[in-house]
């Protein structure tokens, strides 16, 4: 489902020289497996997540999705790959605030053609237990309520490939592993692979896989009880 | 859920900044609304009355627009007069002749004999006498022909009594003094046929005459300047005192105290105002046959201290070299207006362009397009826009629909809610074209959002 060869990225320095900041020798998820991506903090994981999301370009390497080279694509052409095979889940929810709940699950899908499905969004909404909510304003849910709306939003256009970034990260404890379920059972659901970001063990000991950033280099590879004794 | 939706949805969450704005530009639009109607009052209430009836206006050399103003619309003070015989030249032979017999007097060039009435077979001559006012709405001493031959606006209309009759040339129940009013006059002057008005000399609140004429018609409303004017018959208006020509410098003092002596007679007499003591602020002419008119101009035109003017030429010109400018000036200014409105509209987008970077950039990370932001901003500006140009075209026509029964007094045009003008079918178009151009920074802004960096910021 996703594969990628040789995907290097580095940034322009303000000095003008090139800082490598993300080094991805093979990696591959298949259609609907779980993955975990784990690494130190400016190890480059956002950074690799936005490259396979089409929202950066790498320098070099090939990254499929659904059998797509995204790297040959224009970034037009990576904007309509992306509104239709991914779906984005940030730590920050990144909800619309001007928008109820049922509107920024459908704003998922005005960016995709010929996804304008009402209903689609209202189910997703009760799926996650806000049901009740659709036109509730983000600032009239909980953080847990929000993120649980972004988990709406980014499978709104039954996309094949789910991205998170630490989607966890600003929810309160108790909440946070109903999160993860959620997550992992709507994508189990619609069959939906996931790769997330991570900074805990606790969370990443329940995927199917781990994958670790050392510096800058996608190194490790396997169940997450191997990156647990890494 | 499209990307106009997203717009609105964007402009209701700054709601007090995007009122503000749409508030400011509604002003700008309501202003240049207004501006339009009151060019187009002023425009259409001279193209409908340039259907006078008549093809030339005679009066004394001097301001031609100023003989247009004052005899076709009323306006403006009268010029200088002429001699009533040269109204005596536009008659045919006989006519001319009965008209002097039963007038009496000498005319004071007998061997002219009608010169101009080899082009009048079938047009017909009004003279005109202006000098009095009823309240604030000026007398008109003339011909009961007025009426009967005139026709009026575009559809050359008869005019027809809304009340009573037109106003003889004599009879025995009112001798001379019979009046008709333009419908706005009675109705503000509360008058009614069969009552008795007096007129004042020189203006409104010029010295009151001592004859009283009685009014024996109302016409219905014409939309021209009729209906602000009051119609007495030309020989009770020679009979006021001051109307006559004066004797001074032609009589000797002798002479004159007879002559003033013989006028407070004559004055409730049958007998009419001698010829040599007439004169007309004007005369309406229109020949038989349209094709004589220029050549017939040409030739009054030849005569010392007499002018023929086209009143439709003299409109055509005040149109065109005073009115239309005036209102493309206003235009202009008003159309700055709407600019400095674009241009808040562009301040208030711009400064908001820091706080939505994040939303620009989720929308991205959805799958958005950079074009789709830009549409979505451009699409908020043009919504602004437009919006506070239906509020300020609503605002416009509601004060225009207000100040209608004042502006009709006023002109004769009646100014309806949806009075539109040509140049306001532009106004949409106009308004989309300035909220793009406002909107083409703040798009650019959101063009050029970088999506990582802003999602982490």
């Amino acid at each position: 489902m996703l594969k990628l060869t040789e995907v290097k990225k580095s940034f322009r320095m303000p000095d003008r020289t090139q800082l490598p900041v993300l080094h991805v020798p093979e990696f591959s998820i298949a259609e609907g497996e779980q993955t975990v991506l784990i690494g130190e903090s400016g190890g480059g994981k956002t950074t690799l997540l936005n490259c396979i999301a089409g929202i950066m370009a790498p320098d070099e390497g090939d990254i499929f999705i659904d059998g797509i080279d995204m790297t040959s694509h224009s970034e037009v052409g990576r904007d309509r790959i992306r509104a239709s095979k991914i779906g984005y889940v940030f730590q920050t929810f990144n909800l619309l605030a001007g928008f109820t709940a049922l509107e920024n699950v459908r704003l998922g899908m005005t960016f995709a053609a010929g996804k304008h499905d009402i209903n689609r969004a209202k189910d997703l909404l009760d799926r996650v237990g806000l049901g009740d909510r659709l036109s509730h304003k983000p600032a009239a849910l909980s953080v847990g309520q929000q993120q649980r709306v972004a988990v709406a939003r980014a499978l709104a256009n039954r996309p094949k490939l789910l991205l998170a970034d630490e989607p966890t990260a600003n929810i309160d404890p108790g909440n946070q592993q109903k999160i993860i379920d959620l997550i992992r059972q709507c994508c189990r659901d619609e069959k939906v692979s996931i790769l997330m970001v991570t900074h805990s063990m606790q969370v990443a000991e329940q995927f199917d896989r781990v994958e670790k950033l050392e510096g800058i280099n996608l190194v490790a590879s396997g169940h997450s009880s191997d990156a647990r004794s890494s | 859920m499209n990307l106009l939706q997203i717009a609105w949805r964007n402009i209701l969450q700054r709601g007090f900044a995007s009122g503000l704005t749409m508030l400011s530009m509604a002003l700008g639009v309501a202003l240049v609304v207004l501006v339009l109607s009151i060019g187009w009052v002023i425009t259409e209430s001279f193209r409908r009355n340039s259907g006078v009836g008549y093809n030339m206006i005679v009066g004394a050399k001097g301001g031609a627009l100023q003989l247009t103003l004052n005899t076709a619309f009323y306006l403006s003070k009268p010029i200088e007069v002429i001699s009533y015989d040269e109204y005596l030249e536009y008659l045919p032979g006989n006519q001319r002749q009965e008209e002097i017999q039963k007038i009496g007097g000498r005319i004071a060039e007998p061997d002219r004999r009608g010169k101009y009435s080899l082009y009048m077979g079938g047009g017909f001559a009004i003279p005109v006498c202006l000098g009095d006012y009823f309240g604030r709405f000026r007398v008109v001493g003339t011909k009961p022909e007025f009426f009967d031959l005139l026709e009026y606006g575009e559809a050359s209309s008869k005019y027809s009594f809304a009340e009573g009759r037109n106003f003889e040339d004599y009879n025995e129940e009112n001798g001379y003094f019979e009046s008709v009013l333009g419908s706005l006059v009675a109705a503000e002057m509360n008058v009614k046929v069969g009552d008795t008005i007096k007129t004042t000399h020189g203006d409104p609140e010029g010295k009151g005459h001592g004859e009283g004429f009685k009014v024996v018609g109302i016409l219905d409303p014409t939309g021209t300047p009729t209906d602000r004017a009051t119609f007495i018959n030309l020989e009770g208006f020679y009979k006021m005192d001051g109307h006559q020509r004066a004797f001074e410098d032609k009589l000797h003092p002798d002479e004159l105290k007879e002559d003033v002596k013989r006028g407070e007679k004559w004055a409730s007499q049958p007998e009419r105002l001698q010829l040599e003591k007439r004169d007309v602020i004007a005369v309406l002419v229109r020949p038989g046959q349209g094709v004589f008119a220029m050549q017939m101009q040409k030739e009054i035109n030849k005569r010392p201290g007499v002018q023929a003017v086209s009143p439709l030429e003299q409109i055509g010109m005040l149109l065109g070299m005073v009115i239309e400018p005036i209102k493309y000036t206003l235009l202009v200014l008003t159309s700055v207006v709407c600019c400095v409105s674009a241009v808040s509209i562009l301040v208030s987008i711009y400064n908001s362009m820091n706080d939505r970077k994040r939303d620009i950039a989720v929308m991205r990370a959805l799958g958005a397009r950079r074009d789709s932001v830009v549409t979505i901003i451009l699409a908020e500006s043009v919504l602004i826009a437009v919006g506070g140009g239906i509020l300020g075209w609503v605002v416009g026509h509601g004060a225009g629909a207000l100040m209608s029964g004042f502006v009709e007094t006023q002109t004769g045009v009646k100014i309806g809610f949806l009075t539109i003008t040509d140049v306001e079918w532009a106004l949409v178009p106009g308004l989309m074209l300035l909220a793009i151009l406002a909107g083409i920074i703040p798009a650019f802004v959101a063009y050029r959002t970088d999506v990582s960096e802003s999602l982490v910021s």
